[in-house]
């Protein structure tokens, strides 16, 4: 672990990546020690001002700092990016190893099951789940466990296969290991390396649709600040003043630089050979 | 071969036929009557009733996905209950606005993407290359709505260059192409990110190869090796990417579209949704999903047809 960490910050990109995501994640922590102001207490005199001392980012139509905001905001993002990714990684882990080891048939409807969820594109389903459900941070958590699962279980169901045929788990099989400890002891510990990278390169691409669907309105309800809320501000307002655009959009490029530069460098790192195939 | 086109061309209809029945069974898992939210809380159970009938809802659910099969095939998509025109025609009717802004970015991004690897790959290791390796990322990285906003607030807000909304009045071919640009570019970016990216990879992977050596040995110009072996099947795989790339298209044409007020399919199903029109989302739903997996198949049936490996192992 150290080890790896040391090879990453040798590199580059790697040092940078990492800067950018311990950076954004302390600020994020500690939002409720380091915000100047409350994120949501209005402040309808200082409204739509550009930035100053005072407010470092300026502040949106209700008067609200940008800059307080946009820490809470990192607070929704992250929280989003390790619940669904967490919980999606479980689920693709588990449904992954029985389509692998499992029988024929079942393989087939996890396999089936699997490909009619990549059919939907992930924003059209997600528009269409909230639509029915209703928005939440909920909401979004379920749809984006729901439509990386299949990504996570693919990588698992493939990997078991190659493991499967193996001599050793042959052996262990014919000296009357049970499936538990074939699966726990055998397959999870060589499918762990590749999906570390995979969810490592996931996260940006799930902060960004947290984001995005809280830009449309379809994620956190107002006013608890989320970055794409404020980028939906922004967009309101995008003829009085362009700050809100620049406050939300800042900390989401980063922090996607940020888990991908981090990302690639362990993929590098751990697994060159994955390289051509992510 | 043949049998593989159909077993392919068969499991697509399978999962398309699947994601609609799993969205109607969406619809009926959630708590609360369509019709009943659609028509507000001051609705008559008589009006709810006949707005429940007219929406097709009333019927046991088997009964509904089989009638919405069987309208299908007929080519009927259901009836939009709030204008009463049908699903199919307003569905086709914004689809050539979506399909030209993703045919217009994929140019973009191909024009610009595919020299860029390229050079890249022959300049290998150099500053060029590593600059335009991060930029590539950078480029993937940033979501196209980000993208959407800053091209609009920059080049149509503040620079007035290009127009802000909508797609243009219809047959005024320029004013068309300058409503497309901005948009074109929102979602062409990150496209770029990737084709560089890509072919300079297969590039790299291309020149090593044994026939290259030879035209070498035998003396071709550079040149020569480079554009007419080399680039013509470095480009191969870019193919099969746009095509399983389709889905994200749709979900940054869908982005770029409501940024810049834009008719077209993304936009239909977000105001769809907005206003609960089920008919509607129903049928743009089906129509982009079945765009997506109509595209993810052709690729792999291209892929398995360019490449003698695949087409052995069949």
């Amino acid at each position: 672990m150290i080890d790896v960490l040391r090879r990453i910050t040798h590199e580059p990109l790697g040092l940078i990546g990492l800067i950018l995501v311990i950076l954004i994640v302390i600020s994020a922590i500690l939002a409720g020690v380091v915000a100047p102001y409350d994120p949501v207490a209005l402040n309808i005199v200082d409204r739509l001002q550009g930035p100053s001392i005072n407010h470092l980012l300026g502040t949106d139509q209700l008067g609200r700092d940008l800059f307080s905001r946009v820490l809470y905001g990192g607070q929704v993002a992250l929280k989003v990016a390790l619940i669904s990714i967490g919980a999606a990684l479980s689920i693709g882990v588990l449904l992954g190893m029985v389509a692998g080891f499992g029988p024929r048939w079942l393989d087939n409807i996890i396999m089936l099951f699997f490909d009619t969820i990549r059919s939907f594109p992930t924003v059209m389903f997600a528009l269409a789940t909230v639509a029915l459900v209703g928005p939440s941070l909920e909401t979004v958590i379920l749809v984006i466990i729901v439509t990386s699962i299949p990504n996570y279980g693919r990588v698992v169901r493939t990997q078991t296969l190659s493991i499967k045929s193996n001599e050793f788990i042959r052996a262990e099989h014919g000296m009357g290991a049970s499936l538990f400890r074939i699966l726990g002891i055998h397959v999870l510990p060589n499918v762990m390396g590749p999906l570390v990278i995979l969810a490592s390169m996931d996260i940006p691409t799930v902060i960004a649709l947290e984001a995005g669907l809280s830009f449309l309105g379809m994620g956190v309800k107002p006013p608890t600040p989320s970055w794409g809320s404020i980028l939906n501000d922004g967009y309101t307002l995008i003829r009085n003043t362009p700050w809100p655009i620049i406050a939300g959009s800042i900390p989401l490029v980063l922090i996607t630089l940020g888990f991908t530069f981090l990302g690639e460098s362990l993929r590098d790192l751990i697994d060159p050979k994955l390289r051509k195939s992510v | 071969m043949l049998f593989y086109v159909l077993k392919r061309v068969a499991l697509s209809v399978v999962i398309v036929m699947l994601a609609v029945t799993l969205l109607y069974c969406m619809i009926h898992m959630v708590p609360g009557d369509p019709a009943r939210i659609l028509l507000g809380p001051r609705a008559t159970p008589e009006l709810i009733a006949s707005m429940s009938a007219r929406m097709g809802l009333d019927l046991p659910l088997p009964v509904q996905i089989l009638r919405f099969f069987g309208n299908l095939f007929r080519g009927d998509l259901g009836m939009d209950v709030i204008t009463n025109r049908p699903v199919a025609d307003i569905v086709f009717g914004q689809l050539p606005y979506t399909l030209w802004l993703i045919f217009t970015a994929i140019v973009f991004a191909a024009l610009i993407g595919i020299p860029l690897g390229c050079y890249s790959a022959l300049h290998r290791n150099s500053l060029a290359d590593r600059i335009s390796g991060v930029l590539s990322v950078a480029c993937i990285t940033a979501p196209a709505f980000v993208v959407a906003l800053y091209s609009l607030l920059v080049f149509a807000v503040t620079l007035h260059w290009f127009p802000a909304v909508g797609a243009g009045e219809k047959g005024a071919f320029w004013d068309q192409v300058s409503h497309l640009v901005l948009p074109a570019f929102a979602i062409g970016l990150s496209w770029i990110g990737y084709l560089a990216r890509l072919v300079r990879a297969s590039m790299l992977e291309v020149m090593g190869e044994n026939h290259i050596r030879t035209a070498r040995a035998y003396g071709l110009a550079e040149r020569t090796v480079v554009y007419r072996y080399a680039l013509k099947l470095a480009i191969l795989p870019t193919v099969t990417v746009i095509g399983v790339g389709m889905g994200f298209l749709l979900s940054a044409a869908l982005f770029t579209e409501i940024v810049f007020a834009r008719p077209g399919i993304g936009k239909l199903i977000f105001d769809s949704i907005t206003t609960r029109n089920y008919p509607v989302v129903m049928g743009s739903v089906l129509v982009s999903t079945a765009l997506f997996v109509i595209s993810t198949t052709l690729s792999d049936l291209i892929n398995a047809w360019l490449d003698p490996r695949i087409r052995a192992s069949l």
